[in-house]
């Protein structure tokens, strides 16, 4: 619990979240799916709902939902079928939206998160299909929505599929809460199925918070436009501290819609819940049930990668990796690949070498790639011949992180741009004996003092000898050199 | 089954309707008539009867994802009562998206 | 004979013989169309250029030699739901006013394909909603039999048109009786095909799981013709059926003898008009004489098709209707704000029958209602689809009269919504059921002379017998006397 000067006050929140799919075109047209680009370009007479038009389903994203039910452990509906949620709204062109409601395609699965070494299950209620809306861009008024002159509506994205997960209301901190959607989010990446990129809106969250005392119904509380998972957790940990402030003060939440500002750090109320909306649900005549066959199903089952959680877990395991480690490995499905490619073709580096390689010093690296982590710009066989340089002994660790930042940039291999940018490291203990003694001779008080057990010269002697091997100076061998040198004479 | 005026004001509003005083009046009449009618219809035993939502019995009836070329902005916004900037320009939006 | 006078058949082998042009065939029916249009006024939008060109079209073809379609050079009218690219279309409502179509709708797609030349679009009730055409927002279409009278609806235009000799053949859509009701009330034949059978890609939607699109035609052997080139699975079209096409045309001649024909009690008996009743037991007993194994059959759901499709049918086109919002296309009334302009635009845009249905629709599938109409009208739906397929059991075909009435006056029905919808109580059973159905001209009424329609109705994707019952008896009838409007030329 984040907030613990009233803990006899139970935190309850869901999360209900939206994902794009990754398919080529759209929902229930053959318009192709895509971010930004000039506006109403990618549309047809049936995403602009023109009159006669009638939709026809996309194979691919019925697949895809079917997946990612499935990688939740949903029950997938021997039959499910779509509704038409009729309400208003200028950014829909057909005022209704085509979405599934009583018979989804999967329902009742869970997912288990970790915070701070502790395991939560939190159960998901379902996962359905539906189309995406378009945009509306509010001009003049700053911008925003009520004060606006006039709106401009842009249906490029109208009809992108949208697959709606929504969860149990389980979770019982914000905490636990972005772990569910930092999960999720992990998951809709390993399945291919999602850009998932929250900024782009190709991934949403919604929540729904209440709080109250154990054992009664808080007011439901719903958050929108929350546009990462760090404003996820800051706009429930506002939400939380808020309506706590309002129950100790004696007052009631409102049932409600607000909306997170993350400039301002809080949510404002956007409307109440009195005038409950009428969606009209109806099964949508134009589209026919969906009875997926037992035979496309066991496919589907055989072809599920393994999912994050359980390759964390091998790397446990079998590998004996650190749960931090196993942890940033898995985090992305591309870096898990990785570190495996790596680790396969490494002849000297063992696990633990290769996962350090990867969790420390190429994350420090990727963290100025956008979507680094996503799609890493080296191989594994490449970064395998790194790791076994700096393992052989060719190349100091701070060698291969010089290595490894030009790797990222250019693509090359290790030992090519080692060997281009002359980067090696000399072990020969002639070479550096002659160095030591060369900057013995400029300093002679270092080496009286050194003999005479004062260590502190040890380190600037270091310095010298390394900027006379410009850098490349076997820093053990230099080290043992001095020490037999002059600490401990033979 | 009766159909009360506020009801009948309700639903006009849910159809985006503006409906003027005579009209109330007259729907309010007839929808009332028309649903007294299919009164007829509510007592039918339909106990154990699935509903028919399709007539013919098809199932699992997709495309593959395939694109087929968009028709350009010229033409999408060749039927539009206003555009500007290769947008569909509407008045202000009031209430947030259902 | 005049060209004008032909059937789609006939021009179509008069000019693939080279016998006449494609050129001449479409003069004569824009000539025809001119003469009688300010009587009728079938139409909403004349296309004489666009007939023209594709009749010049064909004819190269000809002179080429190379292969024509099964409607080369038949000049043919759409019902102004049927969405043509580039040419307006309004489904006769103020909303659509200055709508041009981005695309063209498949059943369009496949009759151009074949070779028909468009003489344009033809007048309905808004959006198919309604009986008698009178709810057009453009104009009252008169019946070519008697111009006092409405031509029935909501394809009274579509009906008037090949009535009156302007069109060889009419495409109507149909989701209670639409197509059916006009042509027995103008005296052609109408056809309602299985839902599913013909694609409804680009037919403005009225009741989604209902409407069908379907030939009106002078003589069944054109149905047939026209409906081999209509039918057939469309990818754009989700609930269009895979099933193969079967030769309607070749299957005309296989006649009647031994069939099994049920008269179905509730619809042809008590709330039918007497003078109809009295020619459709002739019809009836034609049947008989042609070798028909004759029954009568009760059918107690039917009576309830009229309450289960008006709660139905609203429902699906309260949703449908929706678009039209002022936003993409169509009218927009200006306001303050989006929920304002939609309203407004809506309020001007619709007419009363529209809206009627609308809020109706609305209402019966709000919240706390839903249970009570739509679903429950959806479970009724099923009771109707299972007394059809008892009473297929026993027989082949199902008959009734097409309509309880003849052609009745202008302004007659429009003051009670209810007395209108029961205009369609022998036609929506079918609709609901998804079953094929077809108008045939059954002789005139003793009553008033005006004609009257017997209704074949066959199982679902069972045209080739129904067809080929509608032809046999219409070949035993003989000509019928052709409406006075005929001979003005």
């Amino acid at each position: 619990m984040s907030t613990t000067e009233a803990p006899d006050l139970v935190t309850t929140i869901g999360l209900e979240v939206h994902v794009e799919l990754k398919t080529s075109t759209k929902m229930f047209c053959g318009c192709p799916v895509g971010f930004g680009g000039e506006p109403n370009t990618r549309v047809c007479p049936v995403c602009l709902g023109h009159p006669g038009t009638l939709p026809t389903m996309n194979e691919k994203a019925v697949e895809y939902t079917t997946k990612i039910a499935m990688a939740l452990g949903c029950d997938i509906a021997p039959r499910s079928i779509f509704h038409r949620k009729n309400y208003f709204y200028p950014d829909m062109p057909k005022n209704y939206q085509i979405s599934q409601y009583d018979l989804p395609v999967g329902e009742r699965g869970s997912l288990e998160v970790e915070v701070d070494g502790e395991f939560y299950t939190v159960g998901i209620t379902r996962a359905h299909l539906e189309e995406d809306t378009g945009k509306s861009i509010h001009v003049g008024g700053g911008g925003r929505i009520h004060d606006a002159d006039y709106s401009l509506e842009d249906f490029n994205r109208a009809g992108t599929p949208l697959v709606e997960i929504v969860s149990e209301p389980d979770i019982t901190s914000p905490a636990i809460a972005r772990a569910y959607a930092t999960e999720l989010r992990a998951i809709l990446e390993y399945l291919g199925v999602s850009d998932v990129r929250m900024e782009e809106g190709s991934m949403r969250v919604d929540a729904n918070i209440s709080v109250a005392p154990p054992g009664e119904r808080g007011k439901k509380v719903e958050i929108k436009n929350m546009n990462s998972l760090r404003s996820v957790y800051r706009a429930l940990e506002y939400e939380e501290r808020r309506q706590r402030e309002v129950l100790r003060a004696g007052g009631t939440v409102t049932q409600s819609t607000r909306h997170w500002d993350e400039k301002a750090a809080k949510t404002k109320e956007l409307r109440t819940k009195e005038e409950a909306f009428d969606y009209r649900y109806f099964p949508e005549p134009d589209l026919v049930p969906l009875e997926p066959a037992v035979e496309w199903l066991r496919q589907l089952r055989e072809e599920q990668p393994e999912l994050p959680i359980e390759r964390a877990k091998r790397y446990e395991r079998k590998l004996g990796l650190t749960p931090y480690d196993a942890g940033v490995l898995r985090s992305t499905k591309a870096l898990g690949d990785l570190f495996e490619e790596a680790l396969a073709s490494a002849k000297k580096a063992d696990a633990k070498q290769v996962s350090n390689w990867v969790t420390n010093d190429l994350m420090s690296v990727l963290a100025a790639v956008p979507e680094g982590t996503k799609n890493p710009p080296l191989t594994g066989s490449n970064l395998a011949e790194l790791v076994d340089m700096v393992a052989e002994g060719a190349l100091s660790k701070s060698q291969g992180q010089q290595v490894l930042t030009k790797m990222v940039e250019t693509g090359l291999g290790a030992r090519e741009i080692a060997e281009e940018s002359g980067i090696k490291q000399v072990s020969d203990e002639g070479a550096l004996e002659e160095a030591i003694d060369a900057a013995l001779a400029a300093n002679p008080d270092v080496a009286e003092r050194l003999r005479s057990g004062d260590n502190k010269p040890f380190g600037f002697l270091m310095g010298e000898v390394m900027k006379a091997t410009k850098g490349q100076g076997n820093p053990k061998v230099v080290s043992g050199l001095i020490r037999r040198k002059l600490i401990h004479p033979d | 089954m009766g159909i009360g005026r506020e009801q009948v004001e309700h639903v006009a509003k849910l159809a985006r309707l503006a409906l003027t005083e005579e009209e109330l009046t007259l729907f309010e009449g007839q929808l009332s008539a028309i649903l007294e009618h299919a009164n007829t219809v509510t007592n039918l035993d339909t106990e154990g009867v699935e509903p028919t939502s399709h007539s013919m019995p098809l199932m699992n009836v997709m495309r593959p994802d395939v694109i087929i070329p968009s028709i350009g902005a010229e033409a999408a916004l060749a039927n539009a009562p206003a555009a500007g900037d290769g947008h569909f320009r509407v008045p202000r939006i009031l209430e947030e998206e259902g | 004979m005049q060209l004008w006078e032909r059937t789609a058949a006939d021009v179509a082998s008069l000019i693939a013989s080279k016998e006449v042009s494609a050129a001449e065939v479409t003069e004569s029916c824009i000539s025809r169309t001119n003469e009688v249009e300010g009587d009728v006024l079938s139409y909403l939008t004349l296309t004489p250029e666009a007939a023209r060109a594709k009749a010049a079209e064909v004819d190269s073809a000809v002179a080429a030699g190379d292969p024509l379609g099964p409607l080369a050079g038949v000049p043919m009218a759409l019902k102004d739901i049927i969405c043509t690219q580039g040419t307006r279309t309004t489904a006769a409502s103020k909303i659509l006013d200055n709508y041009i179509p981005p695309y063209s709708a498949t059943v369009a797609e496949r009759l151009y394909a074949a070779g028909g030349t468009m003489l344009g679009k033809t007048n309905l009730d808004e959006f198919a909603m309604g009986s008698s055409t009178e709810n057009s927002a453009y104009q009252i279409t008169k019946n070519p039999w008697d111009l006092e009278r409405v031509p029935g609806g909501s394809s009274g235009g579509s009906a008037s048109a090949v009535a009156a000799g302007q069109a060889p053949f009419s495409i109507g859509t149909d989701t209670g009786g639409s197509i059916r009701q006009p042509a027995a009330l103008c005296g052609v034949v109408g056809l309602k095909p299985t839902y599913g059978l013909v694609p409804r890609y680009g037919l403005i939607a009225f009741a989604s799981s209902l409407d069908q699109a379907g030939p009106i035609t002078r003589d069944v052997r054109d149905a047939a013709i026209v409906l081999q080139v209509i039918a057939g699975q469309d990818p754009r079209d989700s609930t269009s059926l895979p099933s193969p096409v079967p030769d309607y045309v070749g299957a005309l001649a296989k006649g009647i003898d031994g069939l099994r024909i049920g008269v179905v009690k509730e619809i042809s008996g008590e709330g039918v008009d007497p003078a109809v009743q009295a020619r459709f037991r002739e019809a009836v007993q034609l049947l008989e004489k042609l070798g028909a194994k004759i029954g009568e059959v009760s059918l107690s759901t039917f009576g309830f098709g009229i309450d289960i499709y008006y709660l139905i049918a609203p429902a699906e086109a309260s949703s449908n209707l929706a678009r039209f919002d002022g936003v993409r296309y169509g009218l927009r009334v200006d306001g303050p704000d989006v929920a304002t302009m939609n309203s407004l635009t809506r309020a001007a845009g619709f007419g009363p029958e529209v809206k009627r249905r609308i809020m109706l629709g609305t209402y019966s599938l709000s919240s706390g209602y839903y249970d009570a109409y739509y679903l429950k009208a959806q479970k009724a739906r099923t009771l109707i689809a299972r007394d059809f397929a008892r009473a297929y059991e026993e027989f082949d075909l199902l008959v009734s009269p097409t309509a309880p009435t003849t052609a009745f006056k202008l302004g007659e029905k429009t003051q009670d919504p209810l007395t209108m919808y029961l205009s369609d109580i022998c036609t929506v059973p079918s609709s609901l059921a998804g079953a094929a159905a077809i108008s045939v001209p059954a002789g005139l009424s003793s009553d008033d002379g005006l004609p009257v329609g017997i209704q074949f109705m066959a199982r679902p994707m069972d045209e080739t017998t129904m067809l080929s019952a509608a032809y046999a008896f219409e070949q035993e009838l003989g000509p019928l006397p052709k409406p006075p409007l005929w001979s003005t030329s």
